[in-house]
């Protein structure tokens, strides 16, 4: 079994402006940046999934090759700082992507 | 002169957020490697609406002071320029003041002079309100369309200037500029695009700049970074033996708080980095070279704006029994209940009161998919917003003391339900702000809204 965290140097996520989340999945060699490619492992049903939230609000999934990484943003629940806000900077949205396992690709 | 014929141009980044410090070594070595420019970018919207709103820095007056000194002192005896963009982390005019009020003093404590430009970003309503109508002033999606009381109601709105009113700056003869609202790069890439370096290289160098060492291995955000330019790409590096900067740190950086690496609009266009190559020259320097600037139809910067939106005030407890920890969904509807029986007028003025469970899903909220598995313990923080302080002190108060006594099916512990770490138990967190703006502008002139105010630095406050 080959989980995520096993193959990748960085798992983060972040606000890219106040209304969307964005994730960062940099894989340690060009070969698993690759092999997650081939396998389609990171996709909007699974970041939905993963997050609870509609494919819709999935706002976009880019593989970025000059980083072996795979970036997927999501609309934020909120508004970054409204009330009800948990995570201001959006740093700490990140864990469940270090669930992922490419047996599940 | 063409852009092949201009000698490499050195360009220091001190540290990612001004305040945020560097090490005195860090700076001593970029100084012996004799930089064309001592930029720094003290801002951003990050730490959320409040700052902006409020007109205050997220940053500590005595650290911006300590960065500030060292930078003006060395770039004076020099006869480099600073460029320091969005002043006091918000850029709004008290922001600014607040900003230039710091460099002055520092000015006469060091017996410093020179040439002050000040540049503020704020947008005044009324253009805003016109814009609004012709359809100048767009959403950013996933964002909604703006209304005239998101505009009526800011407290402060900024636009993010592009490199061109740091220039004008410049070309007035400026050797200190403090900018308000920038976009991110402009105070990296503005000397370099007076001198004729490509416009593409030059906001890509300062897009990773603006993070300083935060692109390099280890990152760091309170570290310096150094760019060389020349007509053909940019070479990065450390002033730090500690870190070095790898092609996967610094095309990682590219990702960093984007949503397409790929294209990343800014004033003006969009920085196009589909042909953009990372080059590891040697074991700590990397080499990028290829990116492009594609003017857009239209000349467009961002704006901010925050407003009040209330009063808020919080109590912190935890909770270690295992029966109230698994009732905790029925026992905060109780407990919400009671307040609204007791105080039936409690949701006029869109009073709100909130539970936020840590350890369950505080940090979260909705998007948590482990919210079912119960720890030990939990910590809560009961929070009120209402539109006055007094009724924001009345509801968390009451909240709080209703929880701590409330009776629940199977209670064991009957002499309070919640251990407060704290006395006074709750907290007054004063004004409460959200952004009411972020959105684009069309400008005509895209140095026309951000005119400079020339003064000496010697030149009292």
């Amino acid at each position: 079994m080959t989980r995520i965290t096993d193959v990748t140097t960085v798992i983060r996520s972040k606000n890219a402006g106040p209304y969307e989340l964005t994730f960062d999945v940099i894989f340690k060699d060009r070969h698993w940046y690759d092999e997650a490619l081939r396998r389609d492992l990171i996709n909007r049903g699974l970041i939905a999934r993963l997050y609870g939230v509609l494919e819709d609000d999935v706002l976009s999934i880019v593989a970025f090759a000059p980083a072996n990484a795979i970036k997927a943003t999501i609309k934020r629940p909120l508004t970054s700082g409204d009330v009800g806000e948990t995570d201001v900077y959006g740093a700490q949205q990140h864990a469940p992507l270090q669930t992922i396992s490419f047996d599940d690709a | 002169m063409p852009a092949e014929d201009l000698p490499p141009i050195r360009i220091l980044s001190t540290t990612a957020i001004l305040g945020y410090g560097f090490p005195e070594s860090s700076f001593a070595a970029a100084m012996e490697r004799d930089p064309d420019v001592i930029a720094v970018d003290a801002g951003s919207s990050d730490p959320g609406p409040y700052y902006l709103g409020a007109g205050v820095s997220f940053t500590d007056r005595t650290a911006v002071k300590r960065d500030l000194r060292i930078m003006l002192t060395a770039a004076r005896a020099r006869g480099i320029p600073v460029l320091v963009g969005t002043g006091g982390g918000a850029g709004a005019r008290p922001h600014l003041d607040w900003t230039v009020d710091i460099v002055r003093e520092i000015a006469r404590e060091e017996g410093l002079t020179g040439r002050l430009a000040v540049i503020p970003s704020d947008i005044g309503k009324d253009s805003l309100l016109a814009a609004l109508d012709t359809g100048d002033l767009r959403p950013l999606p996933p964002g909604e369309a703006a209304c005239r009381d998101d505009i009526e109601a800011s407290t402060h709105i900024v636009a993010q200037m592009g490199e061109e009113p740091l220039i004008a700056a410049l070309e007035a003869g400026a050797d200190v500029v403090v900018a308000g609202r920038c976009y991110d790069p402009a105070v990296f890439a503005a000397v370099p695009i007076l001198r004729g370096y490509p416009r593409g290289l030059s906001l890509h160098m300062g897009k990773i700049l603006e993070c300083a060492a935060i692109a390099a291995l280890p990152g760091s955000g309170s570290d310096c970074m150094m760019a060389t330019l020349d007509a053909t790409g940019f070479t990065l590096e450390t002033l730090n033996p500690d870190r070095i900067c790898t092609v996967t740190s610094v095309a990682a950086h590219t990702l960093y708080e984007k949503s397409d690496p790929y294209h990343l609009p800014g004033p003006g266009g969009v920085l196009d980095l589909t042909e953009t190559t990372f080059e590891q020259v040697d074991p700590a320097r990397v080499r990028v070279s290829g990116s492009r600037f594609v003017p857009s139809d239209g000349y467009f910067v961002k704006l901010e704006g925050a407003r009040q939106t209330g009063f808020r005030t919080v109590s912190i407890a935890g909770a270690r029994a295992p029966d109230f920890i698994d009732q905790l969904d029925e026992i905060i509807a109780g407990v919400r209940a009671r307040v609204q029986d007791n105080f039936p007028d409690m949701a006029e003025g869109g009073a709100q009161l909130l539970f936020r469970v840590y350890g369950r899903d505080g940090v979260m909220g909705a998007l948590e998919p482990e919210r079912d598995n119960l720890p030990h313990e939990v910590g809560i923080v009961i929070e009120a917003v209402a539109d006055s302080q007094d009724r924001a002190n009345t509801i968390c108060s009451f909240a709080r003391s209703t929880m701590l006594h409330f009776g629940y099916p199977g209670r064991m512990s009957t002499a309070g339900n919640l251990a407060f770490p704290y006395s006074p138990s709750d907290f007054t967190a004063g004004a409460v702000y959200g952004f009411s703006l972020y959105h684009l502008l069309r400008l005509d002139d895209p140095v026309a809204p951000f005119p400079f105010e020339m003064s000496n630095l010697e030149d009292p406050a």
